[in-house]
Formats: structure tokens, C-alpha cells, sequence
């Protein structure tokens, strides 16, 4: 390797790490905390300056893992629905949203029409206000749809939240890729639609892998509209699963703990597969190619 | 191979009016230059001969197919663009082989085609390479290429040279020229770039707000520029210009400077439109001069030496005035020359067209 001209001195470069790694120790802390306590098979640790797990055991991880649930027609293995239900919900709002938002996001981007400027503003006012404040109302409209504690109501109130901001991200993704390459594309032989599919749809792909991404997250990680929504044990999602063991009466730390962990297995497994659309992603416009 | 009829062109954006009934015509196999000082329309004309805009009045032919609505797709067509629009997510063989592919042309012939436009520009090296792996220089040749592999019957150039150092412009220049002897497709060049549009010219079109001013071979244009405009747009240094007005001169007639200074004018050259006393723009091109007594007044204030000849500029009857002198003729700051002209070309003070006979 030569040494780049803005490559930072010996001196920067230990300056850097040593903040660099402060920080990862800091992030990190409490998720040492979590790993003590879902691998702890004796007296959890407590006010320990570096948390260890004490008599090391799967015993939690085993406990979360096979719950069940009796029902009528036999009994039904409880947490591999509930996780069946996250990812299942989660992929569906984060392809709804994409769905939705790309042709929307591109056609803001690209043409002028009739009401286009009031419609963005109204699209800005949903993102002001908070989900719970629509809590009642959707649970009142989803009671009238017959869609309480069903994986498709619970998608709609997903996607119809991250349906916005992925259109303002996208449209800002379209916005950036210049018009030349589509007519370059219609010269060359492409219908609009063929150059929107074959030439911006691929040079927008980080920018829709992140959108997508950040859209499965949100579904992924959010409590209080699945709480409110969903009441049989079969249909909960990961995170009441979770709050579950930590209710009032009986809190259970090594269970959640344990939990905890394995919620998290998916989500690292799509951040480390989907990293490098991540990085271009959030650094796209930033530097042309 | 197509040649190209324009007529009557008129393109508004919104209310501006920005060709404003543009007509030419482009033989088979020329290649045709649009030059122009920037927002003048070269580019909303080139857009249009590619389908890309649509015209609001006028018609376009390519030979004799009416061309005027049909879409960029079907007008066989390739165009390069100023930023090379390369397709970023594929590769340079990938980029080549786009137009053929939606063509569905057989994947022996792509293979062939891509091949030899490879060959033609020395891609042979790049083609598995990003666009973004590329430098200027390479991206514009692929960008080159991608117009040349499908043989189209029209080469659309939007400023291609425009974002290339002045040594490879110059290089790139001549491989463009040099192409299009060997291919012999009907090309029209956008350039603002006045040495690409002398050297690269069959026809020269001078367009300016929106009108083409003046058409024809370029040393033509350049020797005989129907206007003021054409005149002070073509040739670097620009041409100088000095107000005078026409007198009486035994047989023929003399033009008259604002310091009494005067120029004897040739009877033959501009027949007809004299008149005394007509006001007028006199034009000189600094190559046109020579420093001889007797001559104009010219004070010197300030000497640009380039080694091969200098540049002295000055003032002449109040006008600012550029006068080109041999590096062996010594000229200092401060001088004060004397200067006659070889050349002259006079315009109408109004009109600015040439009074020159046609
Ligand atoms: N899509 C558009 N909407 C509105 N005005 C436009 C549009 N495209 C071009 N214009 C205007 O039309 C005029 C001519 O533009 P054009 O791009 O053809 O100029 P040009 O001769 O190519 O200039 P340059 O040498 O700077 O590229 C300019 O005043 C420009 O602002
Ligand atoms: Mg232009």
C-alpha cells in the first residue's frame, strides 16, 4: 500500500483509534451485560465491573426457544410462529413500502404534474405526527376489517407508516441519478419504461436496499402498534415475546436476555449480508462514480 | 446514412422562445457542426434531432422518412452526451452492448459488433471494467463507442470533447474526425469549442438566439461572415470592430474612423451597398494586420508574448483593438504603432450584416 496524501499521521492515527474504541466500549457495554445474563446459569451478575457469565449454559436460550401453546387441534410450537410472524411481517412491509414508494418517489423525482407540490406537503404533515396517536383510530378501522391479530392488518399499519419517508429517500435516490442515462437508454432503444427498469432501477439499487432495510427494521423492532393490535399469544411478534418475560410479576432477565439475543440474529445476518449495499447506499451522491 | 432536413423549427420552453424557426439541411455522409455561444439553443436543436424534446412547430426529415414525432427509439439514432452517460452499473463491454441487447439482436452479431467497435477505439483492455474505474479520457471513448456499435444512420455529438484536458481534446479531436472518414455516418456536432467546429466541419452552422445566422464550409464562414455576429463569434482572437462611416473617394469610396483616420475600400469587394455616409462597423482580425507607416494610429498598453508571435492590445478610434505582430517585431508596452489592414470587413452599424457582396 503507498501512503495517500491525506492519510492521517501516527500521531491522528492513534488519537483516532483510541476514540474510535472508547466509543465501540461504550456501545457495547450493555450488550455485555446481555450476553452475561442469557449465558448465566446460576446467580445472575450483578454490579460487576466487567459482567461474565457465571456457570455458562443454554439453558435460557433453550427455555425461550420451546415455548408452546395448547390449542384444540394439538399443540402448537409457539415461538417458531412468533418468529415466523416478525419476519413474515417485517419482508412484507418492507416490500409494500418499496412497491408503493418507488414508482411514487420516481414520479416526483421526474415529472411535473397537477398537485404534486401540496401532495409531498401532505405526505410531510403524516410523518409529524407520533403512531400513537393514531392508535385508537386504527385499532377501532382495523376491529372494522376484521384485520385484529392478523399478520395483513398489522403489515397495512406498518406500511402506511414507512411508506412516506421511503418515498422522501427515494425521490432524493432518484433525484440524484442524472436524466442523461435514461435518454441515453431511449437512444440506445429503450421505452421510458425499459430505461426506469434496466438503467435508473439498478443504479437506485443501494438507495432501495437501504430503504428496504430501514423499513424492515422499523416493522422488526416496533412494540406499540403490535402490542395494541395483536392479542393471541400465536400471533405476537419477537418484541412482545420480549416484553413478555419482563412484565410486572414475574421478570425474568436471563429469559429476555436470552431473547434478546437471539431477536438480534436476523437482523445482524441482513446487516453483514446487505452491508455493502448499506455503504453505498449512504454514501451514494456523495462522490461521483 | 441519412442526410437530414431541418425546417422551420420553433421549440418554447414555457414562454421563452428558444429556437425560433430554425431551418438547414445536412447532406448524406457530412458531418455538420452546430456552434453557438451558450444558452443560443445548440443543444435544444440536437435534442430534438434525437427525439428527446418535440418540436412545437416544424418538421424534421431524415432523408426522406418524416422523423418530426417518432421517439428517440425509432429514429436510429446514436447520440453521446456531454457527461458520457455511461450506464454506471454495467460494464464497458455491457455498456457497448446495451442498444443491441434491447434490439434483441443474436449474441453471436453483439459479440462481433463490440468487438470491432473495441478494436476501432482501443477498448480491448477495459471492457470488464466499471464506468467508475475509468478516467475522462476512457469513458469518453466508451462513450464513443456505445454510438458507433450499432451503426446508426445518424451520430448526434453533444459537446463530447467538453470535459477532457486541452492536450486529449485536441488528441480526441482528430481520432473523431479521422471515425467518421472511416465510418462516413452523417454526424451533427454541438460544440461551443470554435476550433472544433473549424477543423471538424463539412458544414458549418453558426446558430445565435435561436436562428442559424450563417451556413457553409467554415473557412468560408470564416473568410466571408454574412454578419457582425458570425464575424466576432468565429476566429480567436476574436475580430476587432471600430465605428466609421462612408465618404466619397474619387472613383470609389473610403471609410472614415472617428479620429479622422481612413481606409480606402475596395470597389469590387462590396458592390453595390455603398452609400455615403453610412454608418458602419469596421472589422479587422488581428492576423489581418501589419505594422507599416502611414497606418492607423494604434497605442500599445499591453503585450502578450506567446514565443511564436505576441499579441499587442490597444485602442483604435476609441474601440478596444488586439493586433497580432511577429515575435521578431519588437513591441513594448507604451508604443505607439502604426497599423494598416490587409483584410476589412464592414457592416451596417444597425443591422450588422455584412455589406460585403455575396
Ligand atoms: N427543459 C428546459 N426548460 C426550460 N428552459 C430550457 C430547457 N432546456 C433549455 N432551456 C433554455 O433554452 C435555452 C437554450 O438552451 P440550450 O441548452 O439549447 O443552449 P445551448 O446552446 O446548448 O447552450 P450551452 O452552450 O450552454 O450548452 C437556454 O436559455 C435554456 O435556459
Ligand atoms: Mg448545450
Amino acid at each position: 500500500m503507498t501512503r495517500e496524501p491525506d492519510q492521517p499521521s501516527l500521531l491522528e492515527s492513534i488519537g483516532a483509534h483510541v476514540v474510535l474504541i472508547l466509543a465501540v466500549i461504550f456501545a457495547l457495554y450493555p450488550v455485555l451485560w446481555v450476553i452475561a445474563l442469557a449465558f448465566s446459569g446460576s446467580r445472575p451478575p450483578v454490579a460487576e465491573m466487567v459482567p461474565l457469565p457465571h456457570d455458562a449454559t443454554l439453558a435460557h436460550f433453550q427455555e425461550v426457544v420451546s415455548t408452546t401453546k395448547a390449542t384444540p387441534d394439538g399443540s402448537i410450537w409457539l415461538f417458531a410462529r412468533q418468529l415466523v410472524n416478525s419476519l413474515v411481517v417485517s419482508i412484507a412491509t418492507a416490500a409494500v413500502g418499496i412497491i408503493i414508494a418507488v414508482p411514487t418517489a420516481y414520479a416526483l423525482a421526474r415529472f411535473k404534474f397537477l398537485g404534486k407540490e401540496r401532495g409531498v406537503r401532505a405526505l410531510l404533515a403524516t410523518q409529524m405526527f407520533p403512531t400513537v396517536a393514531s392508535l385508537i383510530p386504527l385499532y377501532l378501522l382495523l376491529d372494522r376489517l376484521h384485520l385484529l391479530d392478523s399478520r395483513t392488518g398489522l403489515v397495512v399499519c406498518y406500511a402506511a407508516t414507512s411508506v412516506p419517508f421511503a418515498i422522501f429517500q427515494l425521490r432524493a435516490a432518484f433525484e440524484a441519478i442524472p436524466v442523461d442515462l435514461e435518454e441515453a437508454a431511449m437512444v440506445d432503444g429503450a421505452t421510458r419504461f425499459e430505461a426506469f427498469l434496466r438503467v435508473v432501477l439498478p443504479a437506485a439499487r443501494p438507495a432501495i436496499a437501504v430503504t428496504a432495510l430501514f423499513a424492515f427494521m422499523s416493522a422488526y423492532n416496533e412494540f406499540i402498534l403490535a402490542a395494541t393490535l395483536l392479542s393471541k399469544a400465536e400471533m405476537f411478534t419477537l418484541p412482545i415475546v420480549l416484553q413478555s418475560y419482563i412484565n410486572q410479576y414475574d421478570t425474568r432477565n436471563d429469559l429476555f436476555a436470552a431473547g434478546a439475543i437471539l431477536v438480534s440474529v436476523p437482523v445482524m445476518a441482513l446487516f453483514y449480508v446487505a452491508q455493502r449495499h448499506l455503504v453505498a447506499g449512504l454514501t451514494a451522491g456523495g462522490v461521483k462514480g | 446514412m441519412a442526410s437530414v432536413t431541418v425546417a422551420k423549427l420553433l421549440k418554447r420552453f414555457g414562454q421563452t422562445e428558444v429556437l425560433k424557426g430554425v431551418s438547414l439541411s445536412i447532406p448524406e455522409g457530412a458531418f455538420a457542426v452546430l456552434v453557438g455561444p451558450s444558452g443560443c439553443g445548440k443543444s435544444t436543436l440536437l435534442r430534438l434531432l434525437a427525439g428527446l424534446e418535440i418540436a412545437d412547430q416544424g418538421t424534421i426529415h431524415f432523408g426522406s422518412r418524416d422523423v418530426t414525432r417518432l421517439e428517440p427509439r425509432d429514429r436510429d439514432i446514436s447520440m453521446v452526451f456531454q457527461s458520457y452517460a455511461l450506464y454506471p452499473h454495467l460494464t464497458v463491454r455491457e455498456n457497448l452492448a446495451f442498444g443491441l441487447k434491447l434490439r434483441k439482436t443474436p449474441a453471436a452479431d453483439i459479440a462481433k459488433a463490440v468487438a470491432e467497435a473495441s478494436k476501432m477505439l482501443g477498448l480491448d483492455a477495459l471492457l470488464d471494467r466499471l464506468p467508475r474505474a475509468l478516467s475522462g479520457g476512457q469513458r469518453q471513448r466508451v462513450a464513443m463507442g456505445r454510438a458507433i456499435v450499432r451503426r446508426s444512420s445518424l451520430f448526434l455529438f453533444d459537446e463530447p470533447l467538453s470535459n477532457l484536458d486541452a492536450a486529449l481534446r485536441a488528441e480526441v479531436r482528430v481520432e473523431i474526425r479521422k471515425l467518421h472518414d472511416r465510418l462516413g455516418t452523417t454526424s451533427v456536432y454541438v460544440t461551443h469549442d470554435q476550433v472544433e467546429a473549424m477543423t471538424l466541419a463539412d458544414v458549418l452552422f453558426v446558430l445565435n438566439k435561436g436562428v442559424v445566422e450563417q451556413s457553409g464550409p467554415p473557412l468560408e464562414i470564416f473568410s466571408r461572415p454574412a454578419t457582425r455576429f458570425v464575424a466576432g463569434f468565429l476566429g480567436s482572437p476574436a475580430m476587432n470592430f471600430f465605428d466609421a462611416h462612408l465618404e466619397r473617394k474619387d472613383e470609389g469610396f473610403q471609410a472614415v474612423a472617428k479620429d479622422g483616420f481612413t481606409m480606402p475600400v475596395h470597389p469590387d469587394r462590396f458592390a453595390g451597398e455603398l452609400t455615403a455616409g453610412r454608418e458602419v462597423s469596421v472589422g479587422v482580425r488581428p492576423h489581418d494586420i501589419h505594422v507599416t507607416p502611414g497606418g492607423a494610429p494604434f497605442q500599445v498598453s499591453i503585450v502578450e508574448a506567446l514565443g511564436a508571435e505576441s499579441y499587442a492590445h490597444g485602442t483604435i478610434a476609441g474601440s478596444p483593438f488586439v493586433a497580432r505582430v511577429e515575435a521578431s517585431t519588437p513591441v513594448k508596452k507604451n508604443d505607439r504603432l502604426e497599423i494598416s489592414f490587409a483584410e476589412m470587413h464592414l457592416f451596417d452599424k444597425q443591422t450588422g450584416v455584412s455589406l460585403r457582396a455575396p
